[in-house]
């Protein structure tokens, strides 16, 4: 069960060193297919992929509240999350690997890849970094595993539980109050006069509404309403709100 | 570590094959009563709406599903030109394995010996077996999404991107109920809840903590499985088939096998997690046959009272069912939260926070009432899109 030095992989047993084969092999094809596929949905899954190898290794770990939380969370919401933003945005489709899109990508990511590495070699091998090896065994004691991490939450760690918790909120508002559409607040100098424009504009519920502003190419002259609008904000809530305005703002003139 | 006591002395062939014996088993039986619940499901239906219903195959028509499956298998398998080969084959088989693992944790009887090693009737019961049941409904999501993204057409894709909105939202809700039975029950595991439940059926967790729970988890696991009335998926009027309108033959045939077989592995998460699971009176003739029977009993008046939402209610509107889920469901299970963790804590702490949960509730409704109310007094009337919700 313990980790860390390959001599004590030996003194596993069987069962527990096919299923850690299996699992690590699982990881590493996903993170392989992450980065090497070219379509981002097809690289989204693979992530997922090895989402659930580090799942089955924290089972095998006799972690299995982590297990849990690991699926749920990472691939019940996060994954989840890019995949909408994918199939949303239109990216579907395959990337030209071969450009660069930031000078200098390629190697500023090597660097910081081998600098992680780096990081992860040291934290298992070696002890100077936080005096004590990052894995030390087994949970022992009275009392199961879930409990154990319950009682840690919310005894030793519970200020930075509660303070990141309060962080997560803020985001969230945050987030919403960027999101939010401005049309109902701001004053509508051609509310009266809008011809025509209100049956092709999306009526504003759900990702039906979002996807067919998308479709609306003019991001330019969005901008320019929201401009000419003397500063209501509507160019920088996106181009939901910007899409929509259009045929209001420009029909009067 | 707690756990399975069927592990409690090493594993040997007699374990494993114990194992593999009751995985063959309740793999069987969910299989064969998906069958029957597609035909009971078409029965009652037909019953409530003074029609007869599948008549021909079988007996009172009970092999239509059969028939049915048959002829799914046998039709030409279609793969749409635009479609995304990989994943479009993929998706069903993402929609049925969750379907079946969830049943793996529900515990459907009690503690049988079997040559002299103790054995819990149910699949597995691991340590977080109730986190399972999340776990998997999360990867359900994973069927809907990616079938209607994989088809290359735009219906199934608003199909899908619908329903994965849907079922994000309602699983917080699933979420919440959940950790209420957890914080009655004092554990994760599907055994020790039902445990925790038994002997007399005040201590069932529809009772300890109150009914609204169960009412919460009721209809979100109704809108996470889209059965109706929230089965948006595939609002016909709207969008076709919904996320499956590409799929033909055996691929369809999955996603169908997939429907109803969360439609019965749910109602048995509500029975483990609020009615006690296969508690009930037993009798000493056969002592381990009872549990079975009160847990299919159980489960199949909650499949009952699926169909009769079913034939009961119409569909509803994608926003009111977004209303629904994040203005009224959440809110009420959230505040519920906090009264069950404050009863447990002590009673009058309990009743102090639902005092204060009731002045803060009517307070917000108060300001929003008020906002909305000056802002309507403060501008013209708004006309066309935004002007509600």
């Amino acid at each position: 069960m313990t980790p860390g030095a390959p001599a004590l992989l030996a003194s596993a047993t069987i069962p527990d060193a096919l299923t850690f084969a299996v699992a690590a092999v699982i990881c590493v094809v996903g993170a392989l297919g992450v980065v090497l596929m070219r379509n981002p949905v097809h690289a989204a899954l693979s992530l997922v992929m090895t989402l659930f190898g580090i799942a089955v290794l924290f089972v095998e770990e006799d972690a299995q509240f982590l297990a849990a939380i690991q699926v749920i969370v990472y691939t019940g919401a996060i994954v989840v999350l890019f995949l909408f933003v994918i199939m949303l945005l239109g990216v579907d489709r395959r990337e030209r690997v071969t450009a660069d899109v930031f000078r200098g990508q390629r190697v500023v990511a090597l660097g910081l890849g081998l600098m992680v590495l780096a990081e992860v070699v040291l934290l298992a091998r070696t002890r100077w970094v936080t005096g004590a090896r990052s894995a030390t065994g087994a949970l022992e004691g009275p009392g199961t595993n879930v409990a154990k991490l319950g009682r840690a939450v919310f005894t030793a760690y519970l200020v930075p539980f509660e303070v990141t918790s309060a962080l997560l909120v803020l985001a969230v508002v945050g987030a919403v109050v960027l999101a939010r559409r401005p049309a109902r607040t701001e004053p509508r100098r051609g509310a009266g006069a809008s011809p025509g424009g209100e049956p092709g504009t999306p009526s504003g519920e759900g990702p039906a509404g979002d996807q067919a502003s998308q479709e609306v190419p003019h991001a330019g002259d969005a901008g320019g309403a929201g401009r000419r609008g003397g500063g209501d904000g509507a160019d920088q809530v996106g181009d939901g709100g910007g899409a929509r305005l259009e045929p209001e703002e420009v029909v009067p003139r | 570590m707690t756990g399975d006591p069927l592990f409690a002395h090493g594993v040997g062939l007699a374990v494993v094959l114990i194992v593999i014996v009751k995985a063959v088993v309740a793999f069987v039986a969910l299989l064969v009563s998906t069958m029957l619940m597609v035909w009971f499901e078409r029965k009652v239906i037909s019953d409530m709406q003074d029609r007869i219903g599948p008549n021909r195959a079988g007996p009172f028509g009970i092999l239509q599903s059969l028939a049915d499956g048959t002829k799914l298998f046998f039709k030409e398998d279609l793969l749409p030109s635009r479609a995304e080969r990989v994943v479009f084959r993929l998706a069903p088989f993402v929609a049925v394995v969750p379907a079946f693992l969830v049943f793996a944790v529900v515990p459907v009887g009690g503690v049988v010996t079997i040559a002299h090693h103790v054995v819990e009737l149910q699949v597995a019961d691991p340590p977080m077996g109730i986190l399972f049941v999340l776990v998997m409904s999360s990867i359900a999501v994973y069927a809907t999404m990616l079938a209607g993204w994989s088809s290359g057409s735009k219906y199934p894709l608003l199909g899908a991107v619908r329903a994965s909105a849907q079922m994000i939202s309602y699983e917080a809700v699933i979420g919440l109920t959940v950790v209420m039975v957890i914080l009655e029950s004092h554990s994760l595991s599907t055994r020790a809840i039902v445990e925790s439940q038994a002997q007399h059926f005040w201590q069932w967790n529809v009772i300890r903590l109150g009914i609204v729970p169960f009412v919460l988890f009721f209809i979100a696991s109704t809108a996470e499985m889209n059965r109706p009335p929230f089965d948006l998926v595939e609002g016909e009027q709207e969008l076709g088939g919904g996320f499956n309108t590409e799929y033909s033959s055996l691929r369809f045939a999955l996603f169908y096998l997939a429907e109803f077989m969360n439609t019965i592995t749910m109602s048995a998460v509500a029975v483990t997690l609020f009615f006690g699971g296969p508690d009930g009176p037993g009798f000493h003739v056969v002592r381990w046959l009872w549990p079975i029977l009160w847990f299919v009993g159980k489960t199949t008046i909650f499949c009952y009272v699926q169909v009769w939402i079913r034939a009961a209610l119409p569909r509803l509107r994608y926003d009111q069912l977004m209303d629904l889920g994040w203005k009224r469901m959440i809110p009420l299970s959230l505040g519920w939260l906090l009264i069950v963790a404050g009863v447990i804590v002590s009673v009058s702490w309990g009743f102090a926070l639902m005092g204060a949960l009731l002045v803060g509730a009517v307070l917000v409704w108060q300001a929003a009432r008020l906002g909305r109310r000056r802002r309507l007094a403060g501008l013209e009337p708004v006309t066309g899109p935004g002007a509600r919700g």
